[in-house]
């Protein structure tokens, strides 16, 4: 077993190693941090240029892999992901926007899936009555609008609800009001007042999505014999939809939702800049606008590991919940 | 020959008739058929996308306005008999626009899905099937794939498209868009082969390619096509997410995406820029989404839409 672990972990350095030179490289390659100094005015002089891109690790005239190395070095030695384009610390953004990523998605991603599974529970319960066709075609309408067309589409009426109170109740921009964001009552209040919309958006479209996939798998286990034997012996129909249905159908649920819940901590890009919040999806798109090489490594590597941590936990969560592949 | 009843229904002669009662005797491919005709929202969808693939190649012999064409007698205008979607900040006609958006989005949206989750099965079945060195191989593949994050992958090789193929694009979007199915179709497989009828042909010599094509992946057939009609989506709504910062497609390239993610800006203010591309985007793919969703009924083997109702 621990040998198991051990090769496993090994892997996973591997992959981490791989994904995060190449996305590194990959930015090396294709942006062009001198562009921030050729478009100054007046532009600062040639030497100048040189020696803050040398000082930040970002010089071009620098041998792509020698930046890499050094780069690496910083992380190994003393997990330092060195600097931002900007000259300010990887590690403290990371630090900072971990965190207001995490306060947009958490109730949206919670919200999102318990009543996802709900909805398409009821729905193949009820399959072909007509809750079961209005939750299918909403769900549908629901899946086939893009988050970034969702999210802008909902500042109008966000706007007009707005209208009904003659005051602000929701606000559509930011995380809190400028001079706010400390943690007493009125700024909670506040802190909910600019969450609400964000995080319709985003539940919205979970609902949708993880209905659909619900009803399908609750569908594949309705006509098991297992259930029917549930129900032979003695099982009120509720009960053996519960106790053995809905828990077989979930089974195949807990990949998505490994993943779900860890890459909460990348962000969600389109939220984040259209709301503007400045968390992770944030940098993740402001990086390649600032031609941030550190920056995007540092996202490809964060998020690699995380990738990594959600299909460890779909693995277990496959093993606690079915027996057959915990027999193997 | 295999004990998989379902073989015998697929090889079976197959008589015309147009009784109502469904018998054994019916070939697969006609009892799917008339199952996804009961459909009704399977059917408006059908119409839909056949009625909006018109739309995007016949409409251009329609409109007075060429989508390369400027009016520079009306910038920023509403939606008027001129102009039948309005103009934007150039006086581009945005009807033409949009119909040559939804040209280039639909043929992405199709190719990229097919791909995709053609790679996934193949990928995913093989893994499962074959186990020991083919699964850690194409598994450690598919986990490189997974940790890298393909939106930032994509938006930085986007510059390198200008002036190339858009199809290589499609490739690379289809490339960072199968591999959590093909975990799903892994493991299902798993489950799979320890059944009687996958092990009955394995014992009388069934070449495994067959066995994976015949036994294992019709069975998780209702994944599938959920997955493909789910990525066609993903795909035109991938494509788009891409544009919306300014990614992927690139001039003079227009796609659906390039015009919303020019019209989100200015939603407030001038919302059809905005609602028209959206509108035609959100309607294809919700039209592909209700086919596969009537598909999956009439495909699934233990779907009970034969037995009454509907």
């Amino acid at each position: 077993m621990l040998g198991f672990l051990l090769r496993r972990f090994a892997n996973y350095l591997v992959l981490i190693v791989i994904a995060t030179s190449f996305g590194y490289l990959l930015a090396a390659s294709t942006l062009n941090p001198r562009a921030k100094y050729d478009t100054m005015q007046p532009r600062p002089p040639e030497a100048s240029i040189s020696q803050t891109l040398s000082n930040l690790n970002m010089n071009p005239a620098d041998p792509k892999l020698d930046r890499l190395g050094r780069w690496a070095k910083g992380i190994v030695t003393g997990g330092d992901f060195g600097k931002t384009i900007d000259n300010k610390p990887i590690n403290e953004e990371f630090g900072r926007r971990i965190w207001v990523s995490l306060r947009l998605l958490l109730i949206g991603t919670i919200l999102g899936s318990v009543v996802g599974v709900a909805v398409g529970a009821y729905s193949a319960i009820n399959q072909y009555r007509w809750s079961d066709h209005t939750i299918t075609f909403l769900s549908f309408v629901v899946i086939s609008i893009p988050v970034f067309v969702l999210a802008v589409a909902l500042k109008q009426p966000a706007i007009g609800f707005n209208g009904l109170f003659g005051t602000d109740v929701l606000f559509i921009q930011g995380e809190y009001q400028a001079g706010g964001g400390g943690w007493s009552g009125a700024a909670i209040l506040d802190r909910i007042q600019h969450l609400v919309v964000p995080t319709l958006s985003l539940a919205l479209g979970l609902v949708a999505f993880y209905s659909r996939y619900q009803r399908a798998t609750m569908l594949d286990v309705l006509g098991s014999d297992f259930l029917r034997t549930a129900r032979a012996k003695g099982l009120r129909r509720r009960q053996a939809l519960v106790k053995h249905g809905l828990r077989t159908a979930l089974i195949p649920m807990m990949t998505f939702f490994s993943y779900q819940f860890v890459l909460m901590f990348v962000g969600a890009i389109f939220t984040e800049k259209i709301f503007g919040w400045h968390g992770m999806g944030e940098w993740f798109i402001d990086a390649i606008g600032k031609n941030d090489i550190n920056s995007v490594g540092a996202v490809v590597f964060f998020s690699a590991i995380l990738v990594l941590i959600a299909g460890m936990l779909a693995d277990l969560a496959y093993a606690a919940l079915d027996p057959r592949v915990r027999a193997n | 020959m295999s004990i998989d009843p379902k073989v015998v229904v697929e090889t079976a002669p197959t008589p015309v008739e147009d009784g109502p009662a469904e018998q054994a005797s019916l070939s697969r491919g006609r009892l799917v058929l008339r199952r996804f005709l009961r459909k009704r929202l399977a059917i408006a969808g059908l119409v839909v996308l056949v009625l909006l693939f018109l739309l995007a190649f016949l409409g251009p012999y329609l409109s007075p306005w060429s989508y390369e064409q400027k009016d520079f007698e009306s910038f920023l205008s509403p939606p008027s008999a001129g102009h039948w979607f309005g103009t934007n900040q150039t006086g581009a006609d945005l009807f033409a626009q949009t119909l040559r958006g939804m040209q280039k989005s639909l043929i992405i949206g199709l190719l990229a899905a097919l791909i995709a989750t053609g790679v996934a099965a193949l990928v995913g079945a093989s893994a499962g099937y074959f186990g020991g060195w083919v699964d850690r191989a194409l598994m450690w593949f598919v986990d490189l794939l997974l940790v890298l994050p393909s939106f930032l992958i994509l938006a930085l090789l986007s510059p390198q498209f200008r002036g190339k193929s858009w199809l290589l694009f499609v490739v690379l979007l289809a490339g960072f868009a199968w591999m959590i199915t093909s975990r799903v179709v892994r493991s299902m497989t798993l489950s799979l082969k320890e059944r009687e009828y996958v092990e009955a042909a394995r014992f009388m010599g069934v070449p495994a390619y067959k066995i994976i094509l015949r036994h294992i992946l019709p069975n998780m057939s209702s994944l599938l096509i959920v997955d493909a009609t789910v990525n066609v989506g993903v795909a035109i709504i991938g494509e788009a997410s891409l544009a919306f910062f300014g990614f992927g497609i690139q001039p003079p390239d227009i796609s659906l995406g390039t015009l919303i993610a020019e019209g989100s800006v200015a939603f407030l203010t001038d919302s059809w820029l905005f609602l028209f591309p959206s509108g035609f985007l959100v309607a294809i793919v919700l039209a592909v989404n209700l086919i596969g969703d009537g598909l999956r009924d009439a495909f699934d083997p233990t779907s009970n839409a034969s037995r009454g109702s509907h």
